[in-house]
Formats: C-alpha cells, sequence, structure tokens
C-alpha cells in the first residue's frame, strides 16, 4: 500500500485520511456504479462477460478433478466411462510416478531454501543501503524475468557440456535455485520499500547489537514478504518443466515424469495427484490468509482505535 | 543511513551470495552459450569454435517460419488474454465488494496445478472424442471430420489459458489503486460512463497494461508446451526448435544462436515498452528513488 502515498491524486486526498482502509471503504460506499448513467444492462453484461472469463479459468481444473474419477477404457484418460475411486485408492499405482513426486518435492523444498535466503540478503542490500551501482544491479536482476525460460535452460546446459558436468539432481537445484532468485528479491525488495527504520534506530539506541537488531526487529518485519517469496518459490519450482529438461540428465521430476507420459498414456492417478496438490495448496492458501486477517484483527484492537469493519 | 555509511562494506557482502550465484549460473552460461554459438560442426564429428557468426544468419533462415509463428501466437495471445483479462480485472477491482480476495484466488487458482497437467486438461477438453467436439459436429459448427486438438485455434488457446493470470493480476494492482475519488470527480464534472473510462481508469491503469503484456508475450513467445501437447509439428514455434536442436539432434550452435536471436527480440520489446511506460514502473522500483 505504499503505492497509495504516492499516487497522483495525492493533492485532492489532502487533509483526509489516506489509509488503505478508508480507500476501500470509500470505493465500497460509494463505487462509480450506476452513477447518473444508470447503465443497467452495460452493468449486467460486463458481470456476465467477467463471470465467463472466471468459468474459462476454472472448468479446467475442474476437468482434472472429475476425470481423476474417471476409469478411463484405453491409456488415455480423455472420455468420460465411469465413476471409479480406483485411482484415488491407489494414486502410486503407476511405475515411478511416486518417486518423481519426491524427487520434485525435494528439489523445490532445498532450492526454496537456498534462494530465499540469498535473495532476502540481496534485497536487504538493495533497498536499505545507498552503493555504488545499485541501478545496476537492480536491472541485472530484471533480465532473468524477461528471459524465456528456454533460454535459461539452454544457456546453463551450454556451461555443463563445456565442463562436462554429468547433470542430474545437483544441476537441477542449481537451476532452480538461479531461476527463483529474482523472483524472491522482488517479492522481498517490494515488501522491504515501506519498512520503518525508525524501529531498527530505536532498537540501536536502546543498546542492542547489529545481530539482535536483525534478528528481533528486522527479520520478524520482514517475515511476511519472505513468505511469500518462499511459496512463491516453491510453486515455480514444483512446477517447472522447461528448465529442468536441459539439466536432468536421468534424473525424473514430477513435470518431467507426466512429459514422458503424455506421449504414451495418461492415467487417471496423474490427475488424482494434480488434485491432491490443488487441494494441498489451495488448504494452505486459505490457511495463510485466515491467518493473517486473524494477525490484523489482534493488531487492530487497541484501546485507542475502533476495530475496523472487515471487508 | 548512517549505518550504511560507517560500514560501506556491508552492502556488498549482502549482496555476494545471491549476485555471485546469478552470475555464475546465469551471466556466465550466456557467454558459454555465445561460445557455443560460434562453433562450426555437425553433430556426428563434433563442433569447433571458429568465429562461425553465419550460424546467426543460417539460424534465421532456416527457421524464419518458426520464429513469425512464435511472435505471432504470442501477440495472439497477449491479445486475447487482454480482451479477456481487462473487463474482469475491472469487475474485481471495482465491484468485488467483500469477494474481491475469493475472487482474485479464484484467478490464481489455474496457478495450483502443474502446468504440463493444465495443458493435458485442455487435451481432454478438446480431445476427438470428447463432448465439445461431438456437440460442435452436431450443431454443424465442425464438420464431421473436424477437430479441435491439434489446430492453430487448440495452441493458442493453451498459451492463452497458461499465461491469462499474468495478465489479470498486473490489471488488477493498478486498476485496484486508482482513488475511487477521481471517478466520483469525472462524474460530478457530467463525465459520462464513457469519457470517464476513458480518460481517467485507463490511463491510469496503464502501468498494470504494460506489465501484464510482457508477462504474458515473453514467457508465450519462448513457450513449446503448449505447442507440443496441443499441436503438431505445424504448429511447432521456436521454443520447440531449441529444445529438440539442444536435446534430440545436438546441433548446439544453431540452437544457441536461436537462444540469443529470441533474447535479444525479447529485450528489444522489453525497452521498446520501457520507453513508452518509463524504466521505473517496469523494474518496480519507484519506492527506491524516493526514499534515497
Amino acid at each position: 500500500m505504499e503505492s497509495a502515498r504516492t499516487r497522483p491524486s495525492r493533492a485532492l486526498a489532502a487533509g483526509e485520511a489516506t489509509s488503505a482502509g478508508t480507500v476501500t471503504a470509500a470505493r465500497e460506499t460509494r463505487g462509480p456504479r450506476n452513477r447518473r448513467t444508470g447503465g443497467k444492462l452495460l452493468d449486467a453484461g460486463l458481470n456476465l462477460y467477467a463471470g465467463l472469463a472466471l468459468l474459462y479459468l476454472l472448468v479446467p481444473i475442474a476437468v482434472i478433478l472429475v476425470f481423476s474419477f474417471n476409469k478411463p477404457l484405453g491409456r488415455f484418460n480423455f472420455i468420460w466411462q465411469r465413476f471409479s475411486f480406483d485411482a484415488w485408492k491407489d494414486p502410486f499405482g503407476v511405475p515411478g510416478i511416486g518417486d518423481a513426486l519426491r524427487v520434485s518435492i525435494e528439489v523445490a523444498g532445498l532450492s526454496t531454501l537456498i534462494a530465499t535466503a540469498l535473495g532476502t540478503l540481496t534485497a536487504l542490500a538493495l533497498v536499505r543501503y545507498e552503493f555504488r551501482g545499485r541501478a545496476a544491479v537492480n536491472f541485472f536482476i530484471f533480465i532473468p524475468l524477461a528471459t524465456p525460460e528456454v533460454v535459461l535452460g539452454a544457456a546453463l546446459l551450454s556451461m555443463f557440456l563445456n565442463f562436462s558436468v554429468a547433470t542430474g539432481f545437483t544441476t537441477i537445484v542449481i537451476a532452480h535455485i538461479m531461476f527463483n532468485l529474482s523472483f524472491v528479491i522482488v517479492t522481498v525488495r517490494s515488501r522491504l520499500i515501506g519498512f520503518d527504520r525508525s524501529l531498527e534506530e530505536a532498537a540501536q539506541d536502546l543498546g542492542a547489537t547489529p545481530w539482535q537488531t536483525f534478528r528481533l526487529i528486522t527479520l520478524p518485519l520482514i517475515m511476511p514478504g519472505v513468505i511469500s517469496a518462499a511459496l512463491l518459490a516453491f510453486a515455480l519450482s514444483i512446477d517447472d518443466y522447461v528448465i529442468t529438461s536441459f539439466n536432468n540428465g536421468s534424473t525424473i521430476t514430477f513435470p518431467v515424469f507426466i512429459w514422458g507420459a503424455a506421449r504414451v498414456a495418461i492415467p487417471p492417478q496423474i490427475y488424482v495427484i494434480a488434485s491432491m496438490i490443488f487441494l494441498f495448496t489451495l488448504a494452505m492458501m486459505l490457511l495463510t490468509v485466515w491467518q493473517q486477517r486473524r494477525a490484523e484483527r489482534m493488531a487492530a484492537v487497541r484501546p485507542d482505535e475502533p476495530e475496523p469493519s472487515q471487508g | 543511513m548512517r549505518a550504511g555509511l560507517k560500514k560501506a562494506g556491508l552492502p556488498y557482502l549482502l549482496l555476494f551470495p545471491g549476485l555471485g550465484w546469478l552470475l555464475l549460473f546465469f551471466a556466465l552460461p550466456l557467454g558459454f552459450m555465445l561460445f557455443e554459438s560460434l562453433k562450426a560442426g555437425t553433430p556426428d564429428s563434433g563442433f569447433l569454435f571458429d568465429w562461425s557468426v553465419s550460424n546467426y544468419s543460417d539460424a534465421v533462415s532456416q527457421f524464419d517460419e518458426q520464429f513469425m509463428r512464435s511472435f505471432e501466437f504470442a501477440g495472439l495471445a497477449t491479445l486475447i488474454s487482454f480482451v479477456i483479462g481487462y473487463p474482469l480485472a475491472y469487475v474485481i477491482a471495482f465491484r468485488g465488494g467483500r469477494w474481491r480476495n475469493a475472487l482474485l484466488l479464484a484467478v490464481i487458482v489455474p496457478f495450483f496445478v502443474t502446468y504440463l497437467i493444465r495443458t493435458l486438461s485442455w487435451e481432454t477438453i478438446l480431445s476427438d472424442d470428447g463432448a465439445v467436439v461431438s456437440t460442435l459436429q452436431t450443431v454443424g459448427i465442425l464438420g464431421e471430420e473436424g477437430r479441435l486438438l491439434d489446430t492453430t485455434a487448440s495452441v493458442v488457446l493453451g498459451i492463452t489459458y497458461n499465461f491469462l493470470p499474468f495478465m489479470i493480476l498486473p490489471l488488477y494492482a493498478s486498476l485496484e489503486r486508482i482513488d475511487p475519488r477521481l471517478l466520483e470527480a469525472g462524474y460530478d464534472l457530467y463525465g459520462r460512463r464513457r469519457d470517464v473510462f476513458m480518460r481517467v481508469t485507463l490511463p491510469l491503469s496503464m502501468p498494470g497494461v504494460v506489465a501484464g503484456t510482457l508477462l504474458t508475450f515473453i514467457p508465450a513467445a519462448g513457450d513449446f508446451i503448449n505447442a507440443e501437447l496441443l499441436g503438431t509439428p505445424r504448429q511447432s514455434m521456436i521454443g520447440n526448435v531449441i529444445q529438440s536442436r539442444y536435446l534430440e539432434v545436438g546441433d548446439y550452435p544453431t540452437a544457441a544462436a536461436l537462444s540469443f536471436i529470441l533474447m535479444g527480440t525479447m529485450l528489444a520489446v522489453v525497452l521498446v515498452w520501457a520507453r513508452v511506460a518509463g524504466t521505473e514502473a517496469l523494474l518496480g522500483t519507484e519506492g527506491e528513488e524516493r526514499r534515497a
């Protein structure tokens, strides 16, 4: 919400409270809907259109959930035959699928851990300190984000080939840390920009060492940004096929397994595991949102302020 | 900034691990790929460095069709994503009310399913004996032998689907931060809906439009998964060529040259857009400069 303060409307808002909550409340009570023009038809049309767009986004996900209960006749899970729990009872019944999933989780866990640690330090340096070459570093970090994945994978393979490095688990992890770093840096950086430095200065005035200040003040304050960066990194890593395909050697991750399977057979187990990952991610997401809400509500309950209504 | 001046080395120390990793595993590999792209030889006899700049022109003339197709498909997918995404982002930002977070969650739900499986799901939906094709055949839109899979339409539809959230999220972010009082002012000054939209809402959402189009176009142009799973070699894109040259044919110099041409084109697109939008908005570093 840092941006709320810097947008051009500042002059207009002068004298009024500009907190994000106020703006949101204002929008909800007197939004631009139906003012003067009374375009009810246009409104209905727009809502319908948005509904159809959402449907386009959600239908393939629904298809995966539904077809995970299918009992296909052939090798491809394309045509609905009949409802069955068979695939759900034996989700790892396809040879190799369980191992592939395990490898993917290991790669994602390891690369997330390292990328988040390195990326957070880089973001701290970029936002907190003024130093020569900062603009150049900002630009350099942006380039991997603007590079197609296929190029990232191909370049890394060129280097491994030149050094005759055998590709496998380690090279996959190296590649995943590489493509996750920029995402982590950008995510943590955007969180750090609104950071209140006076809190750290207060801690140091009260005699805290730099390390104590970092551990007790800085880290807890930037934690939400670090956690969202880690979640993003994990999701990107476990999803990646393109870059992995250049650097996996004979190691099979879950996406590599699916790619290999897709030409020969698509058993319903693939949809079962996709559904499991989907439901797990959804649950995690809802849990995070719920916890954040609760933390906000607790922070908001102070004697001098009335509790803001939850939107 | 006092602490920062006292310990001038600290920022570099903090930068070192992350930046070092990117230099070692992003920048240096690009150097090796450049080296690779200038080699001459054949996959059987091996390749030797030979300042073989002609690899670049050969690669372009040999695969110009796939290049053009990549930009055509990516451009189409970006355009369709915008047409689908803008109204949806608008409705969520201005009409979402208490459902706003739930609607945003629905937008990113596709990301909870592995990319490849999302694409396989379209293969299921569009398959020749599936419900969609048989319905369209019954209605007469598709002929008896008509199919949806393995066509240009299915590939573009898949690309659009896979990158649509990248379009919607930045659009939403820029629409959401528009101060509703500006719109009020527009109506108070007797602006009609269309005037307020064209003169206030749309211009203020331009940063989102620029970010969204880039985030959709760049991965779309390099994509090979949709063309592989939902298309045939007749729909193959430059990503397919790079992948097969590297991993199947072993023709590294051509693949490396193609990669550089693709990367260069993308950076050019980004820089042109940066001119239009201003680099700050693009790099997302607006707040920093002001703080410094």
